[in-house]
């Protein structure tokens, strides 16, 4: 079944319409990246699907149920899950906890029960605690559980946004930007480990700008220019398709 | 990896010395002041929930207190409700009234929150002071003794327990809450309203309750501070209380449970002290909060526990 459905998606601003009537689907299961110079609303996009910005136009489905409109706690709940380009930690948390943030969904919620600490508030803790330490491992952060998140590197914090995100047992994960502002071995890292993500059955969209990165892992790749769909294929047919070689290098490229 | 309630520590202290205190309190004054500080310190554990952990400012909480304080006032003078149906009734009017301002105004974010907060402060001290019918007007009215189910606190120290029962009730919820999902989400909110939106935390429902915890234990401390003070007027709904509650949370130390209490503590007691400096208090007082602030940015608590870990960590 189709896991997201894009339909005539818009969204403006003002008189700017970052997203222009954009239709696509996602398949489950793989790498799909978003691509597309500077300005070309990959970001509005994340945040439309996230719900982060509420569509001019347009309709989303997940699963067939349209979720247009939903705001992120609920979207997160249907299995949407996201890191952000600017980094969005929670700075005034250790890393540990910035990780059990991302198991609210899963824990007990109840403010009566927090109140009086219930044991089943004590168990929910310890469970969210040990997927979190899991998790922070998994993304290569061992040394850094106890660490206050203001301490670590922005690359740490890149990974740790990544297993906060894991965290809330997404179907879908978002990745925005990923390996902006992480050196070349970083960067390798980073590929294994969303590489790793897919593999475990959690399907991928990625925005990038490392094409090198792009190339290298997206199953498919979806091409915006100035907010409209461009172009959609594999790696090697996007690499030799006319219109994307122009959206990126000018008229010119395209002539060459 | 071993893990311990790190709080634990810090109740068991506060405990003792609630229960040792009366060994050092000498005179009615001194038990006057002990319990303005329990009161203070449970409403600032409130308001820490709110501003510290949550990252929401409210200017305006005198205005819960002193909504507490004349519902015990005008229930029992006026209406003959007795003392504890009349706390209950205010903790309930005030509950609705803040959950029902809570959501727009929690829609306003730093500096307009701060404004807006002010502005239901405002409103509500104007109100106790032109409703004179019921209230008294700026005059104030006195209140009657407090009755738990028939038994009347007459001494000092009676009142002692009460407050002091009080306190540590909350500070004991107030830390259960803030070691839950519930209060990590409420520090998320701090942390970034965004992420923690797309983590699937329904931030508003929390701001919210956030909110209505922190007006509800307002109310429950100010209609005690009405029945031990015998009487009450609306400047403690007025915007200089309200100042001096946030005042005393920073100073404690944000986003932390016993940093509310000592600020509380602190600004309660040292006042007292100060009136050797007769016409200077004020700016002596002034003076210790700049330095404090100066030296101290992240409160006291917090700073000395910042100081006391690396001491103990440090290999030499």
């Amino acid at each position: 079944m189709t896991l997201i459905k894009v339909e005539n998606l818009t969204k403006s601003f003002g008189g700017i319409t970052a997203v222009s009537d954009l239709d696509f689907t996602i398949e489950p299961g793989g790498i799909v990246s978003i691509i597309g110079p500077n300005g070309a609303g990959k970001t509005t996009l994340f945040n439309l699907l996230t719900g982060v910005y509420t569509p001019t136009a347009g309709r989303i489905l997940v699963e067939g149920v349209d979720v247009t409109g939903w705001p992120p706690h609920e979207l997160a709940a249907v299995g949407l899950s996201r890191t952000f380009q600017n980094v969005q930690s929670f700075m005034n948390m250790s890393a540990l906890e910035n990780v059990m943030v991302g198991c609210h969904l899963h824990s007990n919620r109840r403010f009566i029960d927090a109140l009086l600490q219930l044991p089943s508030i004590r168990r929910t803790n310890s469970e969210s605690r040990k997927a979190a330490i899991e998790l922070i491992e998994y993304v290569g952060l061992k040394a850094y559980v106890a660490s206050q998140a203001d301490q670590l590197s922005y690359g740490a914090l890149k990974r740790l946004e990544i297993a906060r995100a894991l965290a809330t047992r997404p179907r879908v994960l978002l990745l925005d930007e990923p390996a902006a502002g992480l050196n070349p071995i970083e960067t390798q890292e980073i590929d294994e480990l969303i590489k790793n993500i897919a593999s475990q059955g959690i399907t991928v969209m990625l925005v990038e700008h490392d094409m090198k990165l792009v190339m290298g892992i997206s199953d498919r790749i979806i091409v915006l220019d100035h907010g409209q769909w461009l172009a959609e294929g594999t790696a090697d047919e996007i690499r030799h398709n006319r219109d994307v070689v122009g959206a990126y290098l000018g008229e010119q490229g395209r002539n060459r | 990896m071993e893990w311990r309630q790190p709080q634990t520590g810090g109740m068991l202290v506060l405990i003792f010395i609630i229960i040792t205190l009366p060994l050092l309190l000498d005179n009615n004054f001194h038990y006057e002041i002990a319990i303005k500080v329990c009161l203070n310190a449970a409403v600032c554990v409130g308001l820490n929930l709110l501003i510290g952990y949550a990252g929401q400012i409210s200017l305006g909480h005198a205005g819960f207190f002193a909504l507490g304080a004349y519902a015990s006032a005008i229930l029992t003078d006026r209406y003959g409700l007795a003392p504890m149906m009349a706390m209950l009734t205010g903790v309930i009017g005030v509950g609705l009234l803040s959950f029902v301002i809570a959501r727009p105004i929690l829609k306003l974010k730093g500096h307009y929150l701060a404004m807006g907060t002010l502005g239901m402060g405002i409103i509500i001290s104007i109100v106790l002071n032109q409703e004179a019918d019921f209230t008294g007007g700026p005059d104030g009215m006195s209140v009657g003794s407090l009755s738990i189910f028939g038994w009347e606190p007459v001494t000092e120290l009676h009142w002692y327990w009460i407050v002091a029962t009080f306190l540590v009730v909350c500070v004991g919820l107030s830390l259960n809450l803030i070691n839950s999902p519930v209060g990590r989400a409420l520090r998320a909110v701090h942390g970034s309203e965004i992420a923690a939106r797309t983590m699937g935390i329904d931030t508003t429902r929390y701001k919210v309750l956030v909110f209505v915890v922190s007006a509800v234990l307002a109310c429950i401390a100010g209609s005690l501070y009405a029945h031990y003070n015998g009487y009450i007027t609306p400047s403690r709904a007025n915007f200089f209380h309200s100042i001096e509650l946030v005042t005393m949370v920073v100073l404690g130390g944000m986003a932390s449970t016993f940093g509310a209490v000592v600020g509380a503590m602190v600004l309660t007691v040292v006042p007292q002290f100060l009136t050797v400096f007769e016409d200077y208090e004020m700016m002596v007082f002034g003076g210790v909060l700049m330095g404090m602030m100066i030296f101290m940015r992240k409160g006291l608590v917090p700073t000395l526990k910042e100081a006391i870990g690396k001491r103990f960590n440090d290999p030499d």
